[in-house]
C-alpha cells in the first residue's frame, strides 16, 4: 500500500524536476542567487556615482583638497574628514599591530593546544561586541579616563605639537584607541590563520639547524608568512577606515585639522552618520554621496590588495618557496 | 649544546635562550593586552547595565525626558522584526549562492562572486545604509522597517555565503557518490544529503551573520530611523536596540544613560549567546566530517 502510494508520488514528481533538466534548473537558480552579489555591488557603485555627480562636477579635485565644509553656503571640501579618517586609522594600527602580531604568534605557535581554542574564542568575542557598545563604553569609561592622562602628558610633553592643546578626553586619541580595540581581533585572527598555514617543514628545517623557537618564527616562518600578515594588517586598516558608530561617539565631530591628537576631529563615516539625514540641499547630499563613494573605492582597493596577499600565503606556497 | 658549556659559544647559547624566553613572555603579554579590553567592556556593561534590566525594560515603552522609568519594549520588538526581515533577504541569497559556489564554483564567474562577496563584506556599514537609502527610502519617501531589513539583509549575505560554501565543501565525496549511485539527481543529492550533512555549518553561518547585524546601528540610522512608539508596521519607521543606545548615550540625561547601558547589556548578551551557539553548532559537525 505504502509502496504503491510512494510510486504514484514519485511518478507524479517525474516531470520537470527529474533528470538533467531538473539539474539544469538547480544550477541556474543557484547561479542567479550567487549573481545577486555582483548585482548589488554594481548597483551600489552606480548609485553612488550617479548621486555624487553634482558634487564631482562642481568641485572636481577641490573636493579632496578643500578645508571648508559649509552646508549653508554650499561649499564642500572634505580634507578634514579624509585627514581625520587617515590619522585615526593610522593611530589605531600603530597601537594594534604589535599587540595583534604578538597575540597571533602566541595563538599559532606558542600556546599549549588546550589553551588555543578558548583564547581564540575570546578574541572572536572581542570582534562580536557591537560598535555602539564600544561607543557607549568609550563615552562613559574611556574618555573620562583619558582626561587626566592627557593632562599629564600635556604637562610633560606639551611642547610637542602632538600632545598640545586642552585635554578634552574626547578627540583623536580616544578614537584611535577605540579603533585599535576594534581592529585587534581581525588582525590577530587573520595573522594566526596565515601563520598556521606555514608548512611544518619550514619550522622543522629551522629546528634541525639548531634554531630556537623564536629564531624559527623570526626567520623562516615570518618570511614565509609576511605577505599574508601584511594582508591582515591591510584588512584591519579597511575596518578602521569604515568604522562609524564608536568613532562618531568619541571623536568630537569637529571638522578641523589639528596637529594635536588631543583635539577633536571628524571622520568620513562619522560625517555621513551625523549629516546625511539632516541634509536637504542637493549639493550637500551629493557631497555626502561623494564621501561615501570615496569610502567605497577605498574598500575595493583595500580588499583586492589584502585578498591577493593573504591568498599568496594561505593558498599554497608562493612560487619559489615551495618544497 | 648545553648551558653548562663555557666560552663564547656557551654565552651565545645562553643569549639565544634568553631571547627565546623573552619573546614567549612578550607574546603572552600581547594576548593579555588583546583580551583586556574585552574584560573591561564586559565589566562596565554588566556593572552599569545590570541595574537597568528589569521587567519594565522589556515590557514598557520609552518615557519622555524627565519622567523616570519606561523601557525599550518597542526597540526590542523592532530589532527582532528587522533581523527577521534581514533574514528574508540575506538567507536565500547567501545559502543558495553558497551552494552554487561549492557545487559549481570552479570557474571565473564564481571567482568574481567570491571577490565581490569579500568586497561587500568590507563595505562600511554606513555605506550600505546609504545604498539602501537611495534604493528604498528615496523612492518610497519614508524611513521604514522594510528599508532597515534590506540594509541588514545585504550585510548578512557575505558571511552566510562563505560559511555555507566552506561547510558544503567539507561534506565527504563518498556521501554524494552514495546518493548519486542510488539514482538521485544532483539537486536532490544536494538538498537531501549534502545540505543535511552540512546543516551545522549553515546554521553557524546564519548565527554569525545574525550576531553581526543585530548590533548594527549605522545603516539603520539612514533606513529604519527610530520612534518612541510601538511600531510593528514594516512600512513605518522602526526603532531598534542599537539605534536606541546611540540616541540615548549622546544625550545628557542620566536616566537615558542608564537605559542605554541596560540596552547595551541586553545586546551584548544576545550577541554572545549567538556566538557561542554558532561555535557549538559547527563543533559537532566538524567532528562528524573529519
Amino acid at each position: 500500500m505504502d509502496a504503491a502510494v510512494d510510486q504514484t508520488r514519485s511518478l507524479k514528481r517525474r516531470g520537470i524536476f527529474t533528470g538533467r533538466f531538473g539539474d539544469r534548473v538547480f544550477k541556474w537558480t543557484t547561479l542567479l542567487f550567487a549573481a545577486c552579489v555582483i548585482a548589488i555591488i554594481a548597483l551600489l557603485a552606480y548609485l553612488l556615482v550617479a548621486d555624487s555627480l553634482p558634487a564631482i562636477r562642481t568641485f572636481s579635485w577641490r573636493f579632496l583638497s578643500g578645508h571648508t565644509w559649509d552646508p549653508v553656503h554650499d561649499v564642500f571640501g572634505s580634507l578634514p574628514f579624509i585627514y581625520g579618517t587617515l590619522v585615526s586609522a593610522a593611530l589605531a594600527l600603530l597601537l594594534a599591530v604589535p599587540i595583534s602580531l604578538g597575540a597571533a604568534i602566541f595563538l599559532a605557535e606558542l600556546a599549549p593546544p588546550w589553551l588555543r581554542n578558548p583564547l581564540s574564542f575570546l578574541v572572536e568575542l572581542l570582534a562580536a561586541v557591537p560598535s555602539v557598545v564600544y561607543g557607549i563604553w568609550g563615552i562613559f569609561v574611556l574618555v573620562p579616563f583619558l582626561r587626566p592622562v592627557e593632562a599629564w602628558l600635556g604637562m610633560r610633553l606639551g611642547f610637542v605639537p602632538l600632545f598640545s592643546g586642552p585635554p578634552y578626553g574626547i578627540g583623536m586619541l580616544a578614537a584611535g584607541l577605540i579603533l585599535a580595540i576594534m581592529v585587534l581581533p581581525i588582525i590577530t585572527a587573520v595573522s594566526r590563520d596565515v601563520l598556521r598555514a606555514v608548512p611544518v617543514s619550514q619550522r622543522e628545517a629551522a629546528y634541525a639547524l639548531g634554531a630556537t623557537r623564536w629564531e624559527a618564527i623570526r626567520g623562516p616562518v615570518f618570511r614565509y608568512a609576511r605577505a599574508g600578515i601584511l594582508g591582515a594588517i591591510i584588512l584591519g586598516l579597511g575596518r578602521a577606515l569604515g568604522e562609524t558608530m564608536a568613532v562618531t561617539m568619541v571623536i568630537g565631530n569637529t571638522p578641523t585639522i589639528s596637529a594635536s591628537i588631543f583635539d577633536p576631529a571628524y571622520t568620513m563615516p562619522s560625517v555621513l552618520a551625523n549629516e546625511f539625514m539632516e541634509a536637504t540641499g542637493k549639493l550637500h547630499i551629493a557631497a555626502l554621496m561623494e564621501i561615501a563613494l570615496l569610502l567605497f573605492v577605498v574598500t575595493i582597493v583595500i580588499n583586492a590588495i589584502a585578498r591577493l596577499l593573504i591568498w599568496s600565503v594561505a593558498r599554497g606556497a608562493p612560487a619559489g618557496v615551495r618544497e | 649544546m648545553s648551558a653548562l658549556q663555557v666560552g663564547e659559544s656557551g654565552l651565545r647559547h645562553l643569549r639565544r635562550k634568553a631571547a627565546n624566553g623573552m619573546m614567549w613572555v612578550v607574546a603572552v603579554l600581547c594576548v593579555l593586552a588583546a583580551i583586556l579590553p574585552l574584560g573591561l567592556v564586559l565589566y562596565y556593561v554588566i556593572a552599569q547595565g545590570a541595574s537597568g534590566i528589569n521587567l519594565d525594560f522589556f515590557t514598557k515603552l520609552p518615557k519622555p525626558v524627565g519622567e523616570p522609568g519606561g523601557g525599550m519594549a518597542n526597540a526590542i520588538v523592532g530589532s527582532l522584526i528587522l533581523v527577521g526581515l534581514a533574514s528574508l533577504v540575506g538567507l536565500p541569497i547567501g545559502i543558495l549562492g553558497g551552494i552554487y559556489l561549492a557545487e559549481f564554483g570552479n570557474n571565473r564567474f564564481a571567482w568574481t562572486v567570491r571577490f565581490f562577496a569579500d568586497v561587500l563584506n568590507g563595505v562600511p556599514s554606513i555605506v550600505v545604509g546609504i545604498f539602501i537609502w537611495a534604493m528604498v527610502v528615496v523612492p518610497t519617501h519614508r524611513l521604514s522597517g522594510l528599508a532597515g531589513g534590506a540594509a541588514l539583509g545585504v550585510m548578512m549575505i557575505p558571511t552566510v555565503m562563505r560559511t555555507t560554501e566552506e561547510l558544503v565543501r567539507l561534506v565527504p565525496l563518498s556521501l554524494r557518490e552514495a546518493s548519486l549511485s542510488l539514482g538521485a539527481t544532483h539537486w536532490r543529492t544536494v538538498f537531501r544529503v549534502v545540505l543535511v550533512a552540512a546543516k551545522g555549518g549553515v546554521v553557524t553561518g546564519i548565527l554569525l551573520a545574525v550576531s553581526r547585524i543585530a548590533g548594527e546601528a549605522a545603516p539603520l540610522l539612514l533606513t529604519a530611523g527610530s520612534t518612541s512608539f510601538w511600531s510593528t508596521r514594516i512600512d513605518q519607521p522602526m526603532p531598534s536596540l542599537p539605534v536606541q543606545i546611540f540616541t540615548y548615550a549622546i544625550q545628557p540625561y542620566d536616566d537615558w544613560h542608564r537605559q542605554a547601558w541596560a540596552a547595551a547589556l541586553a545586546l551584548v548578551s544576545l550577541v554572545f549567546v549567538l556566538s557561542v551557539a554558532a561555535r557549538y553548532a559547527t563543533r559537532g559537525r566538524f567532528r562528524m566530517v573529519r
